[in-house]
């Protein structure tokens, strides 16, 4: 029955199902300038709001005088904590457990808090009514290094004064916030106090910002006539919106509609839920009319959620073979003023407990200190699964390290410790069930392609007429195996704000043989309109082309936790295959009827049920769909509609193997890259044009986020690096072409063994980058050295090792 | 507020004529004003290009462009570059080779391929990449435009060459 | 990110600009490309009242090349020079550092005179046109009068030219010999982490004259007599350049910002001015 002839071999291609590069529905829209996002919005009488932000990084605020705002002409409404707090809407949750001040109340806690709203005619009177705004602030001592505030008799949360205990256990300083402990530590140290070699360092993964193109905004319409609340927004998870917004303003949770129109990108930075959604839900309440606010680049950069930012220090344990014995991670990190993560529940330091990475470590410890500072609140996952980056970055990094202490090649120390393909699924010390990999054969293949040996040898030769005074370039050759932990997740370990982790998809098919589906995620350029339609294109056997996917209406699509740490298709790609399976189970049923055998007597067939053993004896699924609402079926209802919510049982773990060649100007620290080799391991592959489009695009954020994107203070909290002159977004120009390569390893669990991909190139995108430019200076001593590797810092590694004298 | 001024734009063929603060901003101008919602406010500085529209034969940022400066230009959006039923070469090719995500960068890249194509009609990947530069994109790692913008040359060139 | 209210005037001629800069002082600044000016309206960090754009001037346009004498209009778009051909086979240096200017989109408005005019550290032309000893033509209220480029920056955003005065035109001598504009940034759209133009003239296998200035290394574009002199007369072999390399540190001071600290800025000044030299000279 599964023999592919060329008859079935075409029904199949017109079905353009999994495995095939179609081409995106999206982008007739996008591609003619009629693509709706949020700022795109306009509805009649619509006010716009704007803030009033903190110069200071900490101060307290004696007054806010409105009056000359209010008085200029077009200014509705001035929004003050003071407005807020009869409305308990001052502060509001934050996703990590903590609260967060909507508007200052009392003191601000980092350059750019929001400290008034001014709602107003348009943008500009409330631009200049917000220079109207008379705060009067006493400045505070500010602290920015986690370290300090650790130490420092300043409490920089009054709010939290006094509790000893937080929402993750204990507080042990008036600015820490949490403590988070995986694994054993015992047998770990134990194992480091007795192991043949050691390799200790510490690093910093330094804070930078997702930075989509389009900032964070939202449309807040509140029609008084119906008592309903419609929100549009910049929302990667409009679902946990509504019941936010419903558990905040009290408006019942049917009531409010959200609506994620179009997304200019997310990268996780539009995960959280901002002051500026609370103020204009409150200002469109208090004016009975629609309010808009949309940020600017500089707020979104000051003031919206940030990345990274995590000090780890790390101990790895081996024999003097190189059999990783042992690993310790002892990170301190730092959330800014609020701790507004975006993580589930139970994961104050999400999973960075994956920090074993690929390798086969029998015990390991993670030891994780949230501490607060002047700067701003977030820690959300920049276009990669909960702090995976910081897990990658961390063990590949310490591979590397390791790889000098012993004086061996970090090639050859990941082959004899990587996880074997027999041991799969495997259990890893700090408390994951990897799902399925093939990690020597991707290895070999990434190595064996780019002629790793012979790079070697090249770099041999560009050392040796380096030291000759012949050459002022090196050549670093840059290694990553990173392994994912995505698709969050199961129900039981998994919420954010208690909503279990769980995605969904529902399907109507109509009469004709055409289907629209819903899904409770929200693409942001991944796709999801054309790679869902694909599934289900597999699964109920009608052409992608006559399949619509909506998402992001609150309204229409069923209950999802949204789209974040690749989980749009382990969870809802999973849940869209169950719908249609479901679909398929009835039409199964209806084919039989027209057929008149026994359910069990007819097997599907691409697109269509046929009789077992008599091929010519078949009803299309266009004939089955039709029947279901023109026919009465005994024993059936009529209509051919479906739902699914799927609760994973175990996250996915896409896996790759990546090399990065690199030549270094040593006297201008100027990095070229010459070649990137990404060998990505999704699983099964449901549109391969799609994927590589999401390898090129993460491997450039991770160019970025490398090699200089960065966002810095300095020592009085001021922001360094708030506009994109010194915010670093390469442009075409600094961006080389990739190699995209793969394995096709299934995930055993997921319907249709997909793992999810959008996110991989950046994971092991950012340890590659860096590990090329310190692999450059590894033959004059580097041991290691901070990120970004921006010209100036590398010319300082150089400097440092004497290569300039 | 200062006076209102009296503005004249054409804008994708068609002449608007309205009253204006000075110092709208272009950008908002055709969006707000006009209903041109294609181009896009990325980053306030003239550092991204999802503005980029095309005033009287030059490749500007309107995020950077008082309407009071452009008051009697002709500007072209990326709406006047094709229709749906003519795409222009370029939309048919940022389609055929991915070149495009989310989609908010888009307008300004295809309007400023446009008239990067005018500059330089049979460029080098090198060419595209650096005539590009004003534009960023944060999703697609740029590869996958350059190969749209490659192709759309070859195919205009191709076409222009049959019409000789 | 939305400016403050302004009043606007497009005046046709330049008299109009000298009156409107008279009638209103401090208030009043004039609009060029708007590059550098409307982002800082944006962010609130410069308020002008009275805006005054110098589009529709045509005595500010047009590129003039009378033998070897060239005449550049302040208007003039990097754009248009790029794109010049007599002026690019007269002064080729002037075509390669504008290339290495901001980005094609900013490059069609942005002008010659407003990068020259403001004082900006950061623009490439102010050192260009130290390095061809430019003169620069300015107007006010009591007529015209010539300024070197080479003494009009007193310090940053702080020129020679009056508040009441515009830039009209840039004048220089068609440079002979090599040349050549080197710049290390971050990336497009980027001020030079380090800039040098160098213009180098061979008599007899030897640098008969030589013209070095460097960009955004001090307050003000930095022009070496002292490298140009240890360059005369060499055929730029090592040491000479590690002299001329020398001379030019000696005049620089850079500051630390995001590119970098000092010491960074300081070996890339020299690393920089070093390329710039040896491609001059093997162009020469």
């Amino acid at each position: 029955m599964n023999d592919m002839t060329p008859e079935r071999e075409e029904r199949s291609a017109n079905l353009k199902g999994l495995g095939c590069s179609r081409k995106r529905v999206e982008d007739a829209r996008f591609t003619q300038g009629k693509g709706n996002y949020v700022d795109d919005v306009k509805m009649p009488g619509m006010l716009h709001g704007d803030f009033v932000r903190s110069p200071y990084a900490h101060a307290r605020v004696i007054s806010i005088n409105k009056d000359a705002a209010l008085a200029l002409d077009g200014v509705v409404a001035v929004l003050t904590a003071e407005d807020l707090a009869p409305l308990n809407l001052h502060w509001m949750p934050t996703l990590a457990g903590d609260k967060q001040m909507v508007l200052a109340d009392g003191k601000v806690l980092f350059q750019g808090q929001e400290v008034a709203f001014v709602v107003a005619r348009d943008r500009y009177v409330a631009a200049d009514a917000v220079e109207l705004v008379e705060v009067e602030y006493e400045e505070l001592p500010v602290i920015t290094d986690p370290f300090e505030s650790l130490k420092s008799d300043v409490v920089l949360r009054e709010d939290l004064a006094g509790q000893t205990t937080g929402p993750h256990g204990p507080r042990k300083h008036h600015n820490h916030i949490f403590t988070w402990e995986q694994g054993d530590v015992k047998a770990t140290n134990q194992v480091l106090d007795n192991a043949e070699v050691v390799a200790e360092e510490s690093m910093y993964y330094h804070r930078t910002h997702p930075c989509p193109l389009e900032t964070c905004g939202c449309v807040a319409s509140m029609d008084k006539v119906n008592g309903k609340l419609t929100l549009w927004g910049t929302f990667q998870a409009p679902h946990v919106v509504r019941t936010v917004a419903s558990m905040l303003s009290g408006i019942e949770e049917h009531n409010i509609r959200v609506i994620s129109p179009d997304i200019g990108g997310g990268f996780g930075n539009k995960v959280g839920v901002y002051p500026g959604y609370i103020c204009s839900i409150v200002a469109s309440i208090v004016t009975g009319v629609p309010v808009k606010w949309v940020e600017d680049r500089m707020e979104n950069l000051m003031a919206t959620a940030f990345a990274r930012d995590y000090w780890m220090t790390g101990k790895i344990a081996a024999t003097k073979e190189g059999k990783i014995t042992g690993l310790h991670c002892q990170v301190t990190a730092d959330h800014g003023g609020f701790d507004a993560c975006a993580d589930p529940t139970k994961f104050p330091a999400g999973f960075m407990n994956i920090c074993t990475g690929s390798y086969d470590i029998p015990v390991a410890y993670l030891g994780v200190d949230g501490v607060y500072t002047n700067k701003a609140p977030g820690g959300v996952s920049y276009r990669c699964s909960f702090r995976v980056t910081e897990a990658v970055y961390f063990i590949e990094r310490m591979i590397e390290v390791l790889a000098i202490e012993l004086n061996m090649d970090a090639a050859e120390l990941r082959r004899i410790n990587f996880i074997k393909k027999e041991q799969f699924p495997y259990q890893s010390a700090l408390g994951w069930e990897y799902d399925s990999g093939d990690y020597h054969t991707a290895w070999d293949k990434a190595l064996k392609t780019v002629d790793y040996e012979g790079l070697r040898k090249e770099q041999a030769e560009q050392v040796a007429a380096f030291k000759r005074g012949e050459t002022r370039t090196l050549m670093g050759i840059g290694l990553s195996f990173f392994t994912e932990i995505v698709g969050a997740g199961p129900v039981k370990n998994c919420d954010i704000l208690g909503m279990g982790m769980f995605d969904s998809c529902e399907i109507r098919i109509h009469p004709t043989g055409s289907a629209v589906a819903r899904l409770g995620t929200i693409s942001q350029g991944q796709g999801h309109a054309t790679t869902f339609a694909q599934i289900l294109a597999s699964e109920i056997g009608l052409s992608a082309d006559s399949i619509t996917i909506e998402e992001g209406d609150t309204d229409t699509a069923p209950y999802g936790l949204g789209t974040y740490g690749s989980r749009s298709t382990p969870v809802a790609g999973a849940a869209a295959a169950m719908a249609g399976r479901k679909i398929r189970a009835k039409a199964q049923m209806i084919a039989a009827y027209l057929l008149e055998v026994h359910d069990d007597d007819v097997e599907f067939d691409v697109d269509r049920f046929v009789v077992k053993g008599v091929p010519e004896r078949f009803k299309t699924m266009k004939d089955i769909a039709y029947a279901a609402y023109n026919q009465a079926i005994p024993g059936l209802e009529p209509g051919l509609e479906a739902v699914s919510y799927y609760d994973p049982p175990n996250m996915t773990y896409p896996f790759g193997a990546y090399v990065c060649v690199m030549d270094i100007d040593v006297d201008t620290g100027v990095p070229e890259i010459r070649r990137f080799y990404a060998l990505d391991d999704c699983g099964t592959r449901i549109n391969p044009m799609i994927i590589e489009g999401q390898v090129h695009g993460g491997l450039t954020e991770a160019l970025a986020v490398a090699l200089g994107q960065e966002i810095a203070y300095d020592k009085m909290g001021n922001v360094k690096t708030a506009t994109l002159m010194d915010f670093f977004l390469p442009t075409a120009w600094e961006v080389p072409n990739f190699e995209t390569d793969h394995t096709v390893t299934p995930s055993p669990h997921h319907p249709i063994g997909a793992k999810g991909v959008g996110e991989s190139p950046h994971v092991g995108g950012v340890p590659c980058f860096s590990n090329a430019v310190q692999d450059a200076f590894r033959p004059f001593g580097l041991r290691h050295t901070n990120m970004p590797h921006d010209h100036w810092r590398i010319w300082q590694t150089a400097n440092d090792l004497g290569l300039h004298e | 507020m200062s006076d209102k001024m009296h503005i004249k734009l054409n804008v994708n063929g068609e002449d608007h004529e309205f009253l204006a603060e000075p110092r709208d901003l272009l950008i908002y101008t055709l969006r707000e004003k006009l209903n041109i919602t294609g181009p896009h406010v990325g980053c306030d500085t003239s550092h991204c290009g999802a503005c980029t529209v095309t005033l009287n034969g030059k490749s500007v940022k309107s995020c950077t462009m008082f309407v009071a400066q452009a008051n009697g230009a002709e500007i072209t959006t990326i709406e006047g570059i094709g229709q749906p039923d003519a795409l222009h070469v370029l939309q048919e090719s940022f389609r055929e080779h991915h070149g495009l995500q989310c989609g908010f960068c888009t307008p300004g890249m295809i309007t400023r391929a446009t008239k990067l194509l005018e500059e330089i009609p049979n460029p080098t990947e090198k060419e595209v990449r650096f005539g590009m530069a004003g534009n960023i994109c944060r999703c697609t790692g740029y590869q996958n435009i350059v190969k749209s913008i490659l192709a759309a040359a070859s195919e205009l060139n191709a076409a222009q060459e049959a019409a000789e | 990110m939305i400016p403050a209210a302004f009043d606007y005037y497009r005046p046709k001629d330049v008299e109009g600009v000298i009156a409107l800069l008279q009638e209103h002082g401090d208030d009043a600044r004039v609009l060029a490309g708007g590059h550098s000016l409307i982002p800082m309206m944006k962010l609130r960090m410069a308020e002008v009242p009275h805006l005054i754009d110098l589009q529709d001037i045509a005595a500010l346009k047009g590129i003039t090349i009378d033998q070897d004498t060239i005449t550049i209009g302040a208007m003039v778009s990097q754009h248009e020079l790029i794109n010049h051909d007599g002026l690019s086979a007269a002064a080729p240096i002037l075509r390669e550092a504008a290339l290495q200017i901001a980005d094609p989109q900013v490059r069609y408005m942005g002008t010659v005179g407003g990068n020259i005019a403001n004082g900006d550290p950061g623009n490439d032309m102010p050192g260009l046109m130290q390095c061809l000893d430019a003169q620069i033509n300015l107007l006010g209220p009591d007529g015209s009068r010539t300024v070197a480029a080479r003494d009009y920056y007193e310090a940053a955003y702080m020129t020679d030219r009056e508040d009441d005065e515009i830039l009209i035109s840039v004048v220089f001598t068609a440079p002979v010999g090599g040349f050549a504009y080197e710049k290390q940034k971050r990336k497009i759209g980027d001020y030079a982490t380090a800039a040098a133009a160098v213009q180098i003239a061979k008599v007899d296998g030897k640098v008969a004259s030589a013209s070095i200035a460097m960009t955004n290394l001090s307050d003000v574009p930095v022009w070496s007599q002292g490298a140009a002199d240890e360059l005369a007369g060499s055929v730029c072999e090592t040491a000479t350049l590690k002299a001329a390399v020398a001379a030019m540190l000696g005049d620089i001071d850079p500051t630390e910002d995001n590119r970098g600290p000092v010491a960074f800025k300081r070996h890339v000044a020299g690393i920089i001015l070093t390329r710039a030299i040896t491609r001059a000279w093997d162009r020469a």
